[in-house]
C-alpha cells in the first residue's frame, strides 16, 4: 500500500508540473503579445517594451516559467529592475485589470465557488443514485421507463436554459427565492444557514438536473448488473430480508462506479461552474475566469485554470488511493 | 471518464463510456453479423446502400441502419435531426419565403415600444404573425426567425465541422498509439491524459480570445468568419483525446488479429496497414462517438456564445440568441425569446443524443442489452 501511495503521489507531482508548464505555454506563447494585452488601449511602442520588461518577456521563456514556478512556493518581486513590487507568497503574478495579487482574487472567488459545489453535490449525488436504484429495482416498469426518459431529457438541458428558465419561474414570476447575492459565501455567516441555502438553491438545481441525470443512468446500469450477479441470488436464496440483500449486498458492490465519477466532479466543480456561476451571478472562480478571459486578463485566467486542472488531478489521485484502500486488487496492477 | 464533457451540459458521453467500457471490440459483432443469417439487410433502395461509399462504411452504415429501422424513438430522433438539418441548410430560402433576413433591423415606433419598456416589440411584432413568423428580436427589431435558421447554420457548422477535426486528430492519434505500442503509445497516451486533466470549458473559454487575436491577421480571420473558424479550432483541438482513448482500446486488440499479420507478411507497409486495415475496422465505434460528440459540441457552442467568447452579434447563432435574450433582461419582460433558441438548443441536443443511444445500439447491442 506504502508503495502503491508513493507510486501514485509521485504521478501526481509529474502531473501537476506538466499542467503548469503547458498552461504557461499555451498562454505565454499564445497571444501574439501579452505586453500589448498587459499595456491596456492607449499604449505607444515604448510603453510596450516597458510593460515586456515588466513581465519579465525579456528573459528567455523557461526562466520566465521558473519564475512563476517559484512564486508557488516563497514570495518573489513583480517589474521591471527599479520598479520592483513584492508578489506576496502564494504569488501567481498580478492582474493586468486592477495590478492585485491573483491568489488574492482567488481566494475571495472561493468560499463562493465551495457553496455552490457542496450543495449541488448534495442534491444530485441524492437524487441521481435514489431515482437511479429506484429504476434498477422496478426494471422495465413504467417508473423504470419514465426516470430513463427523463434522464435522456435532463442531460440534454443546456445550462443556460435551464438556468434562465430558473430565475424567470422562481425569482421574477412567482417571488419564492430571492435574486442571488454575493454578500453571502458560507452558511456561518451573520445571515445564517437558512438565506444561505435560499441564495444557493437555484443554482444547485440547475447543476443537479444535469448531473444527477448521468448518475442515474450508471447506477441504474450498474445496479441491473449486479443485482444479476450470483452472490445475490446466494444472499436471496440464504432468506436474507430483501432490503439487506438490496441496501447490504447489492448496493455495496454496484456503487463504486459513481464513488469514481462523485470524485471527479468534485474536482472539477471545485475549479468553478463557469456557465452556471455567470447566469447567478455568483463571483466564484468561474464568473471571475471569464470575466477576466473577456477583459484579456491573462495572469487571471492561466491561474484559474491551472488552479482547476490541479483539482481534476487531485481528485483523480484521491479516487485512486481511495479504490486502492477498499480494494487491495488495484494496487498489484 | 473525461470529467471536461461536463461542463457543456452534457453528461451523456461520460455516462455512456461508463456503461460501455466492458463492450467487446464492435468489429467482432460486424465480422460475425453477416455469416449468423442475421435479419435481411435493408432494400437497395435506401439512400444508405445507393451511397457509392466504401464497403466497409456501407455495410456499417446498412447495419446500423437496419436496427435504427426497428426503435421508434431511434427513428423519430433521425427524423428530428434530418429535420433541423433540413432547416439550417434551407434558411435562405425560408427566411425569403417570409420576406426577412437576419440583419436588417428596424426599430421604428410601430415595431419597437418607445415609451413603457424601450426597446420591446409591440404586441403585433411580439410573437408569430404572417410577417414575422417568430416575432422580432428586442431591441433592433430584426427577425426572430431568420435569426434561428441562420443561426442554426451557424451553430451546426460549428459542431459538425468541430466533431470532424476530433474525429479525424482522435481516429489517426488513437490508433497510431495502440498500433505501434512502445514509445509512441506512452507519448501519445501522456498527452492524452493531459488534455482530460484540463477542464474543458475553461481552458476554450480562455483561449478563444487568445486564438481570436492571432487568427485577426491571416485569411481566416475575416469577419463573421473568425469566431466560427476560432470555435472549430479550439472545441475540435480539444475533444479528441477521449475518443483517441477508446480507438486505443480497440486497436490493441485488433493488432493481434490474423488479418493484419497476413497483410503484413504480404509486404504492406505500417503505415498502409494502418489506414486500410485497422483504421476501418474501428469505424463502427467512431461512428457512434462521433454521433455523441455532436451534441456536446453544439451545447459548447451555445456556452461559449452565450458568456461571450464565440460567435458575436451581428453574427447569429443559438448561444448568441440566448446571450441576446439574457443581456437587457429581455427573457424577463417576456420569456418568448428565451423559449426560441432555448427550445432549439434543447430539441436539437436531445434530438442528437437519443439518436447517439440508438447508433450505440445499433453497432454494439451487448452495452444496452441491460
Amino acid at each position: 500500500m506504502m508503495t502503491f501511495i508513493l507510486r501514485r503521489t509521485g504521478s501526481l507531482v509529474l502531473l501537476l508540473a506538466a499542467v503548469s508548464f503547458i498552461t504557461f505555454t499555451l498562454f505565454q506563447l499564445g497571444p501574439s503579445d501579452p505586453a500589448a494585452a498587459a499595456c491596456g488601449q492607449e499604449c505607444t511602442p515604448e510603453r510596450v517594451a516597458e510593460a515586456r520588461v515588466a513581465l519579465g518577456m525579456d528573459q528567455p521563456f523557461l526562466v520566465q516559467y521558473v519564475d512563476y514556478v517559484r512564486g508557488f512556493f516563497s514570495p518573489r518581486m513583480i517589474g521591471a529592475p527599479g520598479a520592483q513590487t513584492l508578489c506576496e507568497w502564494p504569488c501567481l503574478g498580478k492582474s493586468f485589470q486592477t495590478n492585485e495579487n491573483v491568489a488574492d482574487i482567488i481566494g475571495r472567488s472561493l468560499p463562493y465557488t465551495f457553496s455552490m459545489a457542496i450543495g449541488a453535490l448534495v442534491l444530485w449525488t441524492i437524487t441521481g443514485v435514489g431515482l437511479g436504484l429506484l429504476a434498477a429495482l422496478r426494471k422495465g416498469s413504467p417508473v423504470d421507463k419514465f426516470i430513463v426518459g427523463a434522464a435522456s431529457v435532463g442531460v440534454s438541458l443546456p445550462i443556460p436554459v435551464t438556468g434562465l428558465f430558473l430565475l424567470l419561474l422562481f425569482v421574477n414570476q412567482l417571488h419564492v427565492l430571492p435574486f442571488t447575492t454575493n454578500e453571502i459565501s458560507s452558511p456561518f455567516g451573520p445571515q445564517g444557514p437558512g438565506a444561505w441555502v435560499a441564495n444557493y438553491l437555484l443554482p444547485w438545481i440547475a447543476l443537479a438536473v444535469l448531473f444527477s441525470a448521468s448518475y442515474i443512468r450508471v447506477t441504474r446500469t450498474n445496479m441491473i448488473e449486479t443485482f444479476g450477479e450470483d452472490f445475490i441470488r446466494t444472499a436471496r436464496a440464504k432468506g436474507l430480508a430483501p432490503r439487506t440483500v438490496t441496501f447490504k449486498h447489492g448496493v455495496r458492490a454496484g456503487i463504486t462506479p459513481v464513488v469514481t465519477m462523485l470524485g471527479m466532479d468534485i474536482g472539477l466543480l471545485l475549479g468553478g461552474a463557469v456557465l452556471t456561476e455567470q447566469i447567478f451571478s455568483v463571483p466564484g472562480l468561474g464568473f471571475t475566469a471569464v470575466h477576466a478571459a473577456i477583459s484579456g486578463d491573462l495572469p487571471v485566467t492561466m491561474a484559474i485554470t491551472m488552479l482547476a486542472a490541479f483539482f481534476v488531478i487531485v481528485a483523480n489521485v484521491a479516487v485512486d488511493l481511495a479504490y486502492a484502500a477498499i480494494d487491495p486488487r488495484v494496487r498489484l496492477q | 471518464m473525461n470529467p471536461a464533457l461536463v461542463y457543456f451540459g452534457i453528461q451523456e458521453l461520460r455516462s455512456q463510456l461508463l456503461i460501455t467500457k466492458r463492450a467487446e471490440p464492435l468489429t467482432q459483432i460486424q465480422s460475425v453479423e453477416p455469416s449468423t443469417g442475421s435479419p435481411p439487410l435493408p432494400p437497395a433502395t435506401t439512400p444508405e446502400r445507393k451511397a457509392a461509399a466504401p464497403a466497409e462504411a456501407r455495410s456499417l452504415l446498412a447495419t446500423a441502419w437496419m436496427r435504427i429501422r426497428r426503435s421508434k424513438v431511434a427513428l423519430l430522433s433521425l427524423c428530428v435531426v434530418v429535420a433541423i438539418l433540413l432547416f439550417a441548410i434551407l434558411a435562405p430560402v425560408l427566411s425569403a419565403m417570409s420576406g426577412n433576413d437576419p440583419y436588417t433591423s428596424n426599430t421604428s415606433p410601430e415595431v419597437l415600444d418607445d415609451f413603457q419598456t424601450p426597446g420591446l416589440p409591440l404586441p403585433g411584432f411580439m410573437y408569430p404573425s404572417a410577417q414575422h413568423w417568430l416575432g422580432v428580436e428586442p431591441g433592433l427589431g430584426r427577425d426572430l426567425f431568420a435569426r434561428l435558421a441562420y443561426g442554426g447554420q451557424v451553430s451546426l457548422t460549428i459542431a459538425l465541422l468541430s466533431t470532424a477535426v476530433s474525429v479525424v486528430l482522435g481516429t489517426v492519434l488513437g490508433a497510431a498509439a495502440g498500433y505501434f505500442g512502445g514509445k509512441t503509445d506512452a507519448i501519445i497516451s501522456r498527452i492524452m491524459d493531459l488534455f482530460l486533466a484540463f477542464p474543458h470549458l475553461l481552458l476554450v473559454l480562455s483561449l478563444t480570445p487568445i486564438l481570436q487575436s492571432r487568427l485577426r491577421d491571416t485569411p481566416l480571420g475575416e469577419g463573421s468568419f473568425l469566431p466560427m473558424a476560432s470555435l472549430v479550432i479550439i472545441l475540435g483541438f480539444f475533444g479528441w483525446a477521449y475518443l483517441a482513448r477508446i480507438v486505443r482500446g480497440q486497436v490493441l486488440s485488433l493488432r493481434e488479429r490474423e488479418f493484419v499479420e497476413a497483410a503484413r507478411s504480404f509486404g504492406a507497409s505500417h503505415l498502409s496497414v494502418l489506414f486500410r486495415q485497422i483504421i476501418p475496422n474501428v469505424m463502427g465505434v467512431v461512428l457512434v462517438y462521433a454521433t455523441m460528440l455532436i451534441p456536446t459540441n453544439i451545447s459548447a457552442e451555445a456556452a461559449l456564445s452565450f458568456l461571450g467568447v464565440g460567435v458575436k452579434d451581428p453574427t447569429p447563432s443559438w448561444g448568441q440568441m440566448l446571450n441576446a435574450a439574457q443581456s437587457g433582461n429581455w427573457y424577463l419582460s417576456d420569456p418568448w425569446f428565451l423559449a426560441v433558441p432555448g427550445i432549439m438548443l434543447i430539441v436539437t441536443v436531445l434530438a442528437f443524443n437519443l439518436l447517439g443511444d440508438a447508433v450505440r445500439d445499433a453497432l454494439d447491442p451487448k452495452a444496452s442489452r441491460s
